[in-house]
């Protein structure tokens, strides 16, 4: 589903992704761990669009599309979700509009008919379910007011409502207690499927607790370094990032 | 991080109001002087007490000077070469009944959307449209004399209700009160009249539709609302001009009193010609909106949304002189390409108990510049007078510019006054966000921009509100990309 080539990044001028490669069939989740500044949000970034990311080399294959030609929203209706790790707030927009707007603009570009209020809202009902949201909070402003914990439950939402073909959760575990991680967590399994690829970028091990990933992948210095299976991240967790560097530097 | 190119662009916009209708037109030749003044009078078939009034605030003008404090700049207005009559010629006798009206002129009003016939009726909206400097039809007059609704011409009523028209004329806004205030007094040409009788609900909105067609013409219009006791009213003005080079004058008075328990809702969609991507032509918006509270419990409330005119000069008022009257300003100000807007409101309070509200929501692109400017005044018998103001400006790119001035006067200590104020920049983190939803990067501005000003919209009759919203899609058009 997702090839990715000896891919560089940088940011004003700085190269921050020094030639990744990974590849990512459809129903597997893959964890990409690292220390901060390895580039774990950048690649999230750039596989999203977002604008201010150059890639200078390198090519990301998506289902027979050149990824990099797209534009953000173009990948959105190709089946490219991101959950942000600082999801932004939006007043006097309401949530479930922006989903139905941006799930009828994704239908679309299918060539599915566009939902009406009263067939939307029962798609909302039902995966409110999923993520235990609360009406209220579907209702209220995009991530305004909303508690750290409730932002990132609310991207797994939007993701249950969009149901997207490649996920990339970042650091979606970042600043959820205990209990709203085993939400999160439950809600992205209930996600998994035979059609669905996930990308969990994150710099703990204990969001794998919940997720099990098909594999782990180590990112240091914009490359990735090591891949493993998910004792890989066991084994992270206990000895830290230091000797998987210095196994990669000799 | 992300670059400003996205936001940076958001600064073209087709003026779709832009027609000229061919029409042949009676148009006074440019300039001003008593003789002028007297000949408006004569056409407009005035008693003499109206030419006196007229010649009086003309004569005190001569005293004024144009003011110069507001945050805008333009070129300075020739008084003496505008016209200060354009009516439709064929319109010479007035028409009894829509089907007398000008074929084109309907056409005209068709193209701006305005439900002139029986469409009116499903919308529930009596229309009264003021083309150039004459009313041109007033819809629906039977349904609102069952109710004992006067809404009717301005000119008319200076014939047919001279007693309202001497009470209340010039008694919120006097012809001394300012330079435009007395430039219009002097040479009003038409604009609506309503009178709200004692108990009566108006039994539909109001609606007027201002255009100016003919060049080098100036639009001055009068609009008097009277509500009486325990009345309501709602009110709603749009108004379009043609795409011209040069810049047309157009310097309004609106005048609104609401007797005791009486409520005013008073909305404006205002989509003047704003000039072109270079600030060549636009109108000139140079109006004086105030309204009194007179009786207790009375309510007025502005609401605007502007979105057009090259230079916008406005700050729609409440004097608050009964106890326990409210007055509400909310207003959406919109500047786009060279624009530049000077408004906001003032609030008087006199009466003890008195409330009001200010919500003021500037948005800013291109080179538009934009200017909040309010005051609030408590004087020293408003025991308990309370306000809450909010004003907050929202940027797109990096040549707009937002401004805001609030001025606060308080002679009585038991005064409580709230000031809140936000300046914010339309995120390109938001707009990515959207974007990777699946939602294009115009749809995102706009999405944004209308939650933005959400809390205004909500004070707009239902149908207007969505108009307002699409209005500024349009204003805000090929802005980003």
């Amino acid at each position: 589903m997702l090839k990715i080539e000896n891919l560089h990044a940088s940011v004003d001028g700085k190269e921050i992704l020094k030639g990744i490669d990974l590849e990512i069939n459809a129903g597997e989740v893959h964890a990409i761990m690292g220390p901060n500044g390895s580039g774990k949000s950048t690649l999230s970034n750039v596989l999203a669009g977002r604008p201010g990311y150059d890639v200078t080399e390198g090519a990301v294959h998506y289902n027979d599309k050149n990824l990099l030609e797209l534009s953000p929203e173009e990948r959105a209706w190709e089946g490219i979700f991101l959950a942000f790790q600082y999801p932004v707030e939006i007043p006097g927009v309401n949530n479930v509009y922006l989903l139905k707007a941006g799930l009828n603009a994704i239908r679309k570009h299918r060539g599915e008919s566009e939902l009406d209020a009263m067939d939307f809202m029962s798609i909302i009902r039902e995966k409110m379910k999923l993520v235990d949201m609360d009406e209220s909070l579907v209702r209220r402003s995009v991530n305004e007011g909303f508690s750290g914990g409730e932002k990132k439950r609310n991207e797994i939402f939007q993701m249950a409502v969009l149901e997207p073909k490649l996920a990339i959760l970042d650091e979606t575990d970042s600043g959820l207690d205990i209990d709203a991680l085993k939400v999160v967590a439950g809600g992205v399994n209930k996600l998994r499927s035979k059609e669905r690829a996930i990308v969990m970028i994150t710099h703990y091990q204990r969001l794998l607790d919940y997720i099990e990933p098909d594999a782990v992948h180590v990112l240091a210095d914009g490359r990735i370094v090591k891949t493993g299976d998910k004792s890989l991240a066991l084994e992270l967790e206990k000895r830290g990032y230091d000797w998987v560097l210095e196994e990669t530097r000799v | 991080m992300a670059k400003n190119t996205q936001v940076e662009a958001l600064v073209k916009q087709e003026y779709e109001a832009g027609f000229v209708t061919d029409i042949e037109a009676d148009t006074v030749p440019p300039g001003l002087n008593e003789d002028v003044i007297r000949l408006i009078s004569a056409k407009k078939h005035e008693p003499e007490w109206m030419t006196e009034w007229r010649l009086a605030a003309y004569r005190h003008w001569l005293t004024m000077s144009e003011p110069k404090w507001a945050h805008v700049n333009y070129e300075p207005v020739d008084y003496q070469s505008i016209s200060y009559y354009s009516a439709p010629k064929s319109n010479d006798d007035a028409p009894q009944s829509l089907d007398e009206v000008d074929p084109k002129l309907l056409e005209t009003y068709k193209k701006l959307g305005i439900p002139l016939h029986e469409q009116a009726m499903l919308a529930g909206v009596a229309v009264d449209a003021v083309f150039d400097s004459v009313s041109v039809a007033t819809t629906f007059k039977k349904k609102l004399a069952e109710a004992g609704v006067i809404f009717c011409p301005m000119s008319e009523a200076v014939e047919k209700h001279p007693d309202l028209v001497r009470q209340y004329l010039g008694s919120v806004v006097p012809t001394t009160d300012n330079f435009f205030a007395s430039l219009n007094s002097a040479v009003f040409t038409d604009g609506s009249f309503v009178y709200i009788p004692k108990g009566v609900r108006c039994p539909m909105e109001l609606s007027t539709y201002f255009r100016i067609n003919a060049s080098n013409t100036g639009q001055f219009e009068r609009t008097l609302i009277i509500a009486d006791e325990d009345s309501y009213v709602s009110y709603l003005e749009g108004c379009t001009a043609p795409m011209r080079d040069e810049n047309q004058l157009h310097a309004a008075v609106v005048e609104l009193v609401a007797l005791e328990n009486a409520q005013i809702k008073y909305a404006t969609v205002q989509n003047w010609y704003p000039g072109d991507e270079n600030g060549v032509g636009g109108i000139y918006n140079f109006v004086t909106k105030r309204g009194a509270c007179r009786g207790k419990h009375s309510r007025i409330s502005w609401t605007q949304v502007e979105t057009g005119s090259a230079i916008t000069w406005k700050y729609p008022s409440c004097i608050l002189i009964g106890d326990d009257s409210v007055g509400e300003f909310y207003s959406v100000a919109l500047t786009n390409n060279y624009q530049q807007a000077d408004t906001g409101t003032k609030m008087v309070h006199i009466g003890k108990n008195t409330k009001s509200t200010i919500i003021s929501k500037g948005i800013s692109a291109g080179h538009g510049q934009q200017s909040y400017r309010g005051l609030v005044k408590v004087l020293k018998g408003a025991e308990n007078a309370r306000n809450y103001s909010q004003c907050d400006s929202l940027l797109l790119g990096k040549t707009c510019g937002a401004h805001t001035f609030p001025y606060i006067e308080v002679k009585n200590p038991t005064a409580q006054i709230e000031h809140e104020a936000t300046t914010s920049k339309i995120g390109d983190d938001q707009l990515f966000y959207c974007m990777q939803r699946g939602i294009s990067e115009e749809d995102a501005v706009s999405m944004i921009v209308n939650g933005f000003c959400k809390d205004v919209f909500a004070e707009l009759p239902m149908e207007f509100a969505v108009e307002a919203g699409k209005l500024l899609a349009v204003s805000l058009e090929g802005a980003v990309g």
